[in-house]
């Protein structure tokens, strides 16, 4: 049957954990454009029998191929798109700087989309709350106090206070520091939120 | 699992399957039982055992009972039947409803095809006469279901779950989970962690990773 390929990119994706980027399979998809391309010809070269040399018994086989088509560009394009909703997604998650290891997951053009969706995010969001803007991927959730507690996981060295006092971030300190400064390390697994 | 990922929601129990939406597709890829209704020439590969050979130019003969994917009946399929004809798979013929109305609990959808009502669902494009006796079961059995998974869900906490969920089909697993996520999800704002800015699930995978990659 046609379109194993092709289930096999949407099954590679199902089964990841829900919300992890998988690498991008370059090879996969480029052998799914080849059964698309090889399916096309085929059929031209039916619809031109089936035309000229009275072959309308191939018409059946020709909607056949015309299915598996369609079938293949569907896949190939539900693959494409989940990949950009979990992309999409890591903006929010590990902020506008990514690790490493994800770049190496992703193909030039979806990099390419990254950036310019963080482009697009960052000129919404400076266009919101008067002069600075307001970044609306920070408190996730509600606030409770200006002031928290943190605790250190790992050792990350110094970190500036907005008074320009400076703190020494070393595994296992605990600080009591501004909200707004900490969420980020504390979504990076860094800082610890210690509740009282 | 990510919060910020939404992926595309099955349509398959509605009208339509959603074009993007991944489970739509894996439902779509189950198989069900075909009669062609005409000969179909040079796609004999498919079905060696079957095909026509050489003088029929490798067709498959019509009249022949194949197994096909959902996606590939539905796009043959026509009212008129020119190209085939669709049986009902067993599951949702009269035996089988009889057994979901005297007791809807004790099957294991899971078995009977992952995707049972949404498989179930899309059967009903194909015209059928029992298509009123079909969408009638599938309702009723999952009534029949429904309160032992919203139950189950939502008295299970920090433990096993695959007992409770391994005969259940993949839409009701999905509502079981969105159960276990309103249960968890309150037990934290009752412990007084619904402020708690937590570490991002991914951020704490791929971090994890990150030593092997340097070594490369």
């Amino acid at each position: 049957m046609f379109c194993e390929r092709a289930m096999e990119l949407v099954r590679e994706l199902h089964r990841v954990d829900q919300g992890r980027l998988p690498a991008f399979n370059e090879d996969g998809l480029r052998q799914v454009l080849e059964e698309m391309k090889a399916l096309y010809e085929q059929n031209q070269s039916d619809v031109n029998e089936a035309k000229s040399g009275g072959r309308s018994d191939l018409i059946p086989t020709i909607k056949f191929r015309h299915c598996s088509l369609l079938r293949n560009q569907r896949c190939t394009v539900a693959y494409l798109y989940d990949r950009l909703l979990r992309i999409r997604a890591l903006r929010w998650e590990c902020g506008s700087v990514l690790p490493s290891a994800l770049r190496f997951h992703m193909s030039a053009e979806e990099m390419e989309w990254f950036n310019h969706y963080k482009k697009s995010l960052a000129t919404y969001m400076r266009s919101l709350g008067g002069d600075e803007g307001l970044d609306i991927t920070q408190d996730m959730k509600p606030p409770k106090s200006l002031y928290i507690e943190v605790r250190c996981l790992k050792d990350y060295g110094e970190f500036e206070v907005d008074d320009g006092t400076s703190v020494l971030l070393k595994k296992n300190s605990q600080h009591f520091l501004p909200r707004w400064k900490c969420e980020q390390l504390i979504r990076q697994g860094i800082l610890e939120h210690v509740l009282s | 699992m990510s919060e910020a990922y939404f992926r595309v929601e099955s349509g398959a129990l509605g009208p339509e399957e959603n074009f993007l939406s991944l489970d739509d597709i894996l439902m779509s890829h189950e198989k069900l039982p075909v009669r062609t209704e005409i000969p179909m020439p040079r796609l004999g590969t498919f079905f060696l055992d079957r095909s026509g050979g050489a003088e029929t130019d490798n067709a498959i003969p019509q009249g022949s009972k194949l197994e096909l994917p959902l996606w590939l009946a539905k796009g043959l399929f026509d009212n008129k039947r020119r190209i085939l004809s669709v049986e009902l798979p067993k599951i949702y013929q009269e035996g089988w409803r009889t057994v979901f109305s005297a007791d809807a609990n004790v099957v294991d959808l899971h078995k009977m095809g992952p995707h049972f009502y949404g498989f179930g669902s899309q059967l009903l494009h194909f015209d059928s006469p029992e298509n009123t006796d079909i969408s009638q079961s599938l309702l009723q059995t999952f009534v029949g279901r429904f309160r032992r998974i919203m139950d189950s869900s939502q008295n299970a906490y920090n433990e096993d779950t695959s007992a409770l969920v391994a005969r259940l089909d993949e839409m009701e697993r999905g509502l079981f989970q969105t159960g276990q996520k309103g249960l968890n999800d309150f037990q934290c704002w009752e412990k007084g962690q619904a402020s708690q800015i937590t570490a991002s699930n991914l951020v704490q995978n791929y971090t994890k990773r990150k030593f092997t990659d340097m070594e490369d």
